[in-house]
């Protein structure tokens, strides 16, 4: 298969997208290492791919994000509890406590904790899911938070689960828990 | 061997954007903004490439965020999250260009792809712009006027792919129109900015590049 410079430059961005059949990728190979013309073609097309493609282009207004911020704020609905709903988180607070407590005084007594300095968690939604690695003693909200340890081999379980282990919440990303 | 351009995503971030949607659902409301941080100068990018004013572009942003915290119990986790609010992003963009343009006849050249095929004018040998000439603000903007001259139908295309780094597909979708039309208005914006950028055309600035000396970066 032979091509010309036309169909190369008609191929170009295909090509640069590595979205063409394999013998119409080897026919171009062969034709631009030999064609100065298409060569300069290709080179400029990838430097414009990449230097577009660079998150530094992206230039936003003095402020832009602050605005942004503020503007999201403004618009929030704010969270309201009825009466009837606050009765419901009372009922269900108790009664998960009370499960929790019955569940670890029935199986294995208290659990033993991770850190000796941390305190165990009580505010944290049984049912949240957290993050825990092998290596650690706390679990945690986020994946990026910087104190999570062996961020390779992480796994996701529910809070319950992570505390039943001894993990601990964290008090950098789950402060609000605390 | 070329290189494929492709979409990257991270699964940290990806695991960590479910973890924070689920919370923002069950009411922890203020979270969502830290959701969105991420992918925010993009959102600003799409918006300007359409709207190309930094007011108008803002507010569609902001107009635009609002909507996705509104709807975003509609998000599907199937699709990307930053896809998602990239398009609804340039949905808002796109409005308001219309409605601002209400009255006024739409060119054809807005719509139509061009027939023919684009065909190169600078032969010459390129001088690569490397990558670490964009710390300068007079290449950046240079960049972006460049950017700027092209039609339209071509900037769009050209931003989502390869400034949003969407897909093919994810381009065709969020501007509405087929793939073949991506490729083929994709292959005329990259040519023609290379064009643009060619020192003996509009890009001569670039041979006036300073490097350190004793240091070729091409």
């Amino acid at each position: 298969m032979v091509v010309s410079c036309e169909q190369v430059w008609l191929e170009i961005s295909n090509y640069v997208e590595g979205d063409v059949d394999p013998q119409l990728r080897q026919a171009m190979e062969v034709h631009i290492r030999d064609c100065k013309h298409c060569t300069a073609i290709l080179e400029g097309t990838r430097n414009v791919v990449q230097l577009y493609g660079d998150e530094r282009m992206i230039d936003v207004p003095v402020g832009y994000s602050q605005r942004l911020q503020r503007r999201l704020e403004e618009s929030m609905p704010r969270p309201r509890r009825t009466f009837l709903g606050w009765m419901v988180a009372a009922a269900a607070a108790v009664l998960v406590a009370g499960t929790y407590e019955v569940a670890r005084s029935a199986v294995s007594g208290p659990t033993e904790l991770r850190s000796q300095h941390a305190q165990p968690g009580k505010g944290v939604p049984p049912d949240l899911l957290v993050i825990v690695s092998p290596g650690g003693k706390l679990f945690h909200s986020k994946v990026g938070c910087p104190l999570l340890h062996d961020k390779g081999n992480i796994r996701t379980v529910a809070a319950r689960d992570a505390e039943n282990e001894g993990y601990t919440p964290c008090d950098r990303c789950m402060g609000q828990y605390l | 061997m070329p290189e494929a351009v492709t979409s990257l995503e991270d699964p940290a971030q990806k695991f960590n954007e479910e973890m924070l949607i689920r919370r923002i659902r069950d009411g922890e409301h203020e979270l969502f903004y830290e959701l969105i941080r991420p992918y925010e100068r993009r959102l600003y990018a799409a918006a300007f490439s359409i709207l190309r004013n930094e007011a108008d572009a803002e507010d569609a942003v902001q107009e635009a965020v609002l909507k996705a915290f509104r709807h975003l119990r509609q998000f599907r986790a199937e699709s990307r999250f930053s896809t998602w609010l990239i398009q609804i992003t340039v949905n808002e963009a796109r409005m308001r260009r219309r409605r601002d343009r209400s009255g006024m006849m739409e060119s054809i050249d807005d719509t139509r792809d061009d027939e023919g095929n684009y065909t190169p004018r600078d032969f010459a040998d390129w001088r690569e712009i490397p990558s670490e000439s964009l710390e300068r603000k007079e290449i950046r903007e240079k960049l972006a006027q460049a950017l700027d001259s092209l039609g339209q139908k071509y900037r769009e295309v050209f931003v989502l792919r390869d400034v949003q780094h969407l897909s093919i597909d994810e381009t065709a979708k969020s501007l509405g129109i087929s793939t073949a039309s991506v490729k083929t208005r994709l292959l005329r914006a990259r040519l023609m900015l290379r064009d643009l950028l060619a020192p003996g055309l509009g890009g001569s600035w670039t041979s006036k590049l300073s490097f350190e000396k004793g240091a070729k970066p091409w």
